[in-house]
This record gives C-alpha cells, structure tokens and sequence, in this order.
C-alpha cells in the first residue's frame, strides 16, 4: 500500500545574514507497508519517526526538501497527490490531546474530519454517532471540550478521526505516551483492530513492547535512518540483525536491562559510513568507508555490512 | 459557576469601590493646590462689582473657611448622595451636562468602536495569515504608523483633505448649524459624526490588528492547526474553523480593553472637529476652570474605562470554556 525508498528530508536553516546552512535530518529512509498490516517504527526522538508521517501527508515545513521515492498504491506520492489524499485515503493519529482544538466540542471536531474526507454533513453526522458508539464514548462526550476529556477517552476520539474518516492507511504517532497501562492496551487493540479492517497501520512509538504487542513488522529507525525491518517474532526468536535493534532489545527491563552506551548523533554531526558506527561494538574499518546499502540477511533487509555474522 | 462568577463581580465591585476613593482623593487635593480659585471661577466677568465681603460672605456660604479636611468630607458626603454639584459654564447639574454630553458621543464611539475592531480584526487576519507577504508588511506598516501619529494630526488631515478639498463632510459640529435639533435627520447626524468616528477607527485599528496578526501566527503555529491540516483542511477552512474561534476571545478583551485609548481619543478627535460631545466639554471645563464639571467627568471616565476592563475580564469567565467549565468541575 504504502513503500518509501530512499527517503532524505533537509532543511535549510536560515542563520544571520544571507548564511544558510543545509541540514540533513532524514538519509535513506525506508518503509513498507502493506493493507492489514501493522508496522511499528521504532526508534529514540530525534530518530526522524514524526519526521516520516509528516512527510507522507505532506505537512513539513516549507523549508524542508525532499528526496526518494513515496509510492501509495503504485502511484507516487507527489505533494499535490498529498494534498488530495490526506483526511481521505491517509489519516493520521495524533499524539494528545494538545492536537485539538481547544475551543471546539469533539464532536463537533470529529464531524469535520467526516466531513474532510468526502462524507456529507448528515452522513458525517452519523459517521461520528457510530464511531463514538463502538468506542463506548457516550453521546454527551460530542458535547465535551477536549480538557475535560479522561486520558482513555481523548485515547478513543483521538483514534475515532481515523474510523471516520474512512482512511486506507493510518499512522498513529505515539499514540500512547504516559498512559495507564490499561489504556495503552485498549489503545493498541484498536489499531489491530483497524488492520484487521484491511487497513495499513503505521505505529510510530519509542516503545518496543508496546510496539511488539501488535505490530507484524518493526521498523527500527536510528539518526534518521532505518536500520532494520524485522519481522516482530524475530524478537523473541533471536534473530534480529543490526546492533542497535539488538541493543534497544537488551536494554529492556525485562531482558538484560542493559543501557546503550553513548547518544544518536545529532543532524549536524552524523559519522562518516555507517551512521551508528560511532557506538557500535562490531565496528570495523569497513562500516566508516560508505553508508551500508540494504541487505537481506535471515529474510529482512538490514543496513549492516556485519549483520551475518 | 454561579458562585465563582458573583464572587468575581463582588471582587471587581469592591475594586471600583477603592479606585473610585482613590481617584476622590487626588481630584480634591489636586484642585485644593491648583490656583483656580473657586469663587473667581463662579462669579467670572462680575468680579470687579463684588466687594471683599461679599467675597467672604460667599466663602463662607460654601465652607471654604473650614479646614481642608472638613471640606473633604463633606464634599464626600454630597457625592456619596450622587450630588456631582452644578456645572459653571454650562449652569445645570453636572450629571445632566455629562449624561446629554455623553450621549452625543456614544454614537460616534460606538462606530469607531465597531469599526475599529472588526476593521482591525479583519487586517490583523489577513495580515497574519499570509506573514511576511507584502500585504502583511504594508498592514503592519501602516499599523506600526498610525499607532505612532498624534490623534489630532490625523483628525487635522482628514478634515483638510475631505471637507476643505473635497467638501464631502461637513467641517464642524453634530448637527447642521442653523437647524433645530428635533429637526436634524438621522443622516445629518451620521454626516456629522463621520469624519470623527474615522478619526478614531483609523487609530484604533493598529493595536487589535498587531494583536490579532500575533495571535492568528501562534495558532496557525499550534499543534491542533498541524492536525487540522493533516486531515485535508485547506488555509481558509483553518482560519473559519479554528483561526476565528481561537482568536476572537483575545481579540474581544483587547478591544474592551481600549475602551480608555478611545475616551481619551475622543478628547483631541471632537476639539478638532468641534464635534459637542463629553470630550469636547472636558476641554472646555479645563479651558474656563469649571471645577464640578471637571471633577465629574473624571468620575465618569474612570468608571467608563473600568466597565471596559471588567468587561474584558467578564468575556473570558463567560466565553472561555476552560475558565468557565474548569472552574465548575
Ligand atoms: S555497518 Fe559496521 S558499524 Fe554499522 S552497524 Fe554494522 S557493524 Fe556496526
């Protein structure tokens, strides 16, 4: 449904006087996504996750540029394509609450994006009636301002401007930061439940067990960059590839709960070669002579020339 | 909610309560040293045919002998029971000169005042919803112009070009000259009111159109315009949507807010145009030293003004969903 090859975003930063300076925060990005399919992108902030889904509904910045190639169903991704496609074909899934308007009834917000997406004011209106019902979201929360709205309640109507507005693909940004563990698994639940439906699913999260409990595929993301796209059994098969998906895995209480040493490096100063050459424990002379292309080691690409050891 | 809004007019009352004590205490003690002397001032051209004790005679009529601590309260005393004394050059009561004077200059306010605000608010959104065009930078040009441009200049120029050179406004007054009142038109007086109204919506306009520019930037900025824009809402429905909502509250408390720059306008707006409204007769009070007069409408003003900011406060209690629900909950 949805293939991102090669995918660079920079901005151009304008500093005193004419300077200009060109920073590169997303290099060879890759993503694929196919209809009923969870992929989790995983990966720390700064790792260039929000980055993505910005980039596929075409709201970055104006001074970003872009590079690679966007295909949704086979045809490119092209900002006017963007334009047409988003809040119909391709929705997203906001972090909190803070993502609505503060002045607005939800219900009256969810209606809009209905109505966004192609539906009628009467049919939008019924659209918002049904999602808000399978949600267990009673009918006087349309009437509610988004502060007044619990933590699993903004959870619900947050993933009811997905339902409405009949989207194909959704990408849910942390979708749950901070929240009761209950409200994290209903949460997830719901966008399996969208898959299920036949849509795509992106679950963009720094989480990887929230990630693992649902996702098909993970996509771990590093400086901008995707290291690996594994297969989510592949966790707990052993079978990951790439250092630091083995080392994010380590780092979880529940295993070693051993920290990574050392931090991503930042736009500015990213190393020569392989991005995560600078903290990773195999690294060779090789890895800082070019970028490492994608390779198919154990039946999942990975960008490390040493993953098949 | 009930509660919490009685408690906060109570609050506000007690408020105007001390400012109005305060604002007495200045106006007393600031005449008591002015050199204006009252009876000079009452009795004006017959002054050579009093003799100096009929002077006394009338000081001591209007306690002038007491200290000045007795004269304080009881002049208290009478404006407590609503007596703002007589008006000298006018000789009626100063509420009826202030109440007659008033009205001829709400018209004329409440235009400017409309104007200024929606004229203001529609720049400011166009201004802000397309920053750092060359329509933003001429809107903040001319705001940044005419906020700094003196009241009476710009009253002075617009009378130049449109009733010297153009003829189209009349050059003076409320009402033609010559004509009773219960003759005049409604159309003669909004002719008549015009050019001061314009006066004071081309100045007022600068400070919400700053303002609403500022604000509309911050919510096209804002997360919630970010999702907006996600879901396929073009710029124009962002600002119908979410733009206006966000920032006419904002917008409503400036403008209430000014409601002072707008009295004070009027001051310099209706000298100019010798527009006979409280403003002009302000300058006429302090021109020819009519003390009770004066006095008066420093009590007015400073409760005209202070409606306006209780009003800007009350807009928020009553408006904002989040002051007025959050509080209740
Ligand atoms: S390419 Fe080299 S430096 Fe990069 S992850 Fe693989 S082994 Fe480490």
């Amino acid at each position: 449904m949805l293939s991102v090859q090669d995918l660079n975003i920079t901005f151009t930063l304008y500093g005193r006087g004419l300077a200009q300076k060109q920073l590169t925060v997303i290099t060879q990005l890759d993503l694929d996504v196919k209809a009923g399919e969870v992929v989790a992108v995983v990966g720390a902030s700064g790792s260039g996750k929000s980055l993505l889904a910005h980039a596929i509904l075409g709201i970055l910045p104006d001074n970003a540029q872009v590079s690679g190639k966007m295909l949704f169903k086979g045809e490119p991704l092209t900002l006017n394509r963007c334009q047409d496609l988003r809040g119909k074909a391709i929705a997203l899934i906001p972090q909190s609450i803070g993502y609505l308007d503060p002045l607005m009834h939800v219900g009256q917000q969810v209606q809009r994006t209905a109505q966004l997406s192609g539906l009628s004011r009467p049919a939008a209106k019924a659209a918002v009636d049904r999602t808000f019902a399978r949600y267990r979201l009673a009918a006087i929360v349309q009437r509610l301002y988004p502060f007044q709205l619990s933590g699993g309640m903004a959870r619900r109507v947050l993933v009811s401007t997905a339902v409405v507005s009949q989207a194909e693909l959704v990408i849910a940004d942390e979708p749950t930061p901070g929240l009761h563990p209950d409200v994290v698994t209903e949460t997830l639940n719901h966008l399996r439940e969208l898959a299920s439906e036949g849509k795509g699913v992106i679950l963009i999260t720094h989480d990887i067990e929230a990630a693992l409990q649902i996702a098909d595929r993970v996509a771990v993301f590093y400086a901008g960059t995707t290291v690996e796209i594994a297969h989510a059994q592949d966790f707990s098969n052993n079978k990951i590839r790439h250092p630091y998906t083995q080392a994010l895995w380590r780092s979880l209480p529940q295993n070693e709960f051993i920290p990574i040493s050392g931090s991503q490096p930042t736009p500015d100063a990213l190393p020569d070669g392989c991005l995560f050459s600078d903290r990773c424990p195999w690294v060779t002379q090789e890895c800082r002579l070019d970028r490492p292309p994608f390779l198919q080691v154990r039946g999942a690409p990975v960008r490390c020339i040493h993953a098949d050891r | 909610m009930q509660l919490g809004i009685a408690a906060f007019i109570l609050r506000k009352l007690l408020r105007l309560a001390l400012l109005l004590i305060a604002v007495a205490i200045f106006s007393f003690v600031l005449i008591s040293l002015s050199p204006i002397d009252p009876i000079d001032a009452y009795v004006g051209a017959d002054m050579l045919q009093i003799s100096p004790e009929q002077r006394d005679i009338i000081a001591q009529r209007w306690g002038l002998d007491q200290p000045m601590m007795t004269r304080f309260i009881l002049w208290l005393r009478q404006l407590a029971s609503g007596n703002l004394g007589t008006s000298i050059i006018f000789n009626q009561p100063v509420s009826t000169v202030i109440g007659s004077r008033f009205q001829t200059s709400l018209q004329m306010l409440a235009i400017a005042w409309l104007i200024s605000g929606a004229l203001g608010l529609a720049m400011g959104v166009v201004a802000g919803a397309r920053a750092g065009s060359w329509l933003d930078r001429a809107i903040r040009f001319y705001a940044y112009t005419l906020a700094a441009s003196p009241t009476f200049w710009v009253a002075l120029l617009l009378l130049l070009v449109f009733s010297v050179s153009l003829k189209i406004t009349p050059i003076c007054c409320a009402t033609p000259p010559g004509v009773l009142t219960r003759d005049v038109t409604v159309w003669q007086r909004l002719h008549h009111l015009i050019l001061p109204a314009a006066t004071l919506s081309l100045i007022g306009v600068a400070n919400i159109a700053l303002h609403t520019r500022q604000k509309l930037i911050e919510v096209l900025n804002s997360d919630y315009v970010l999702f907006a824009r996600a879901q396929g809402e073009s710029l124009v429905g962002i600002i119908r949507h979410h733009g206006l909502r966000n920032i006419i509250l904002p917008a409503l408390t400036l403008q209430f807010a000014s409601l002072s720059e707008l009295f004070g306008g009027s001051v310099l707006a209706e000298q100019v145009f010798s527009y006979p409204g409280l403003g002009k007769a302000t300058v006429e009070a302090a021109l020819r030293s009519d003390v009770p007069l004066l006095v008066g409408i420093v009590f007015f003003s400073a409760l005209f003004v202070y409606t306006g900011n209780l009003i800007a406060d009350l807009t928020y209690q009553i408006v904002d969903p989040r002051i007025r629900i959050g509080k209740s909950s």
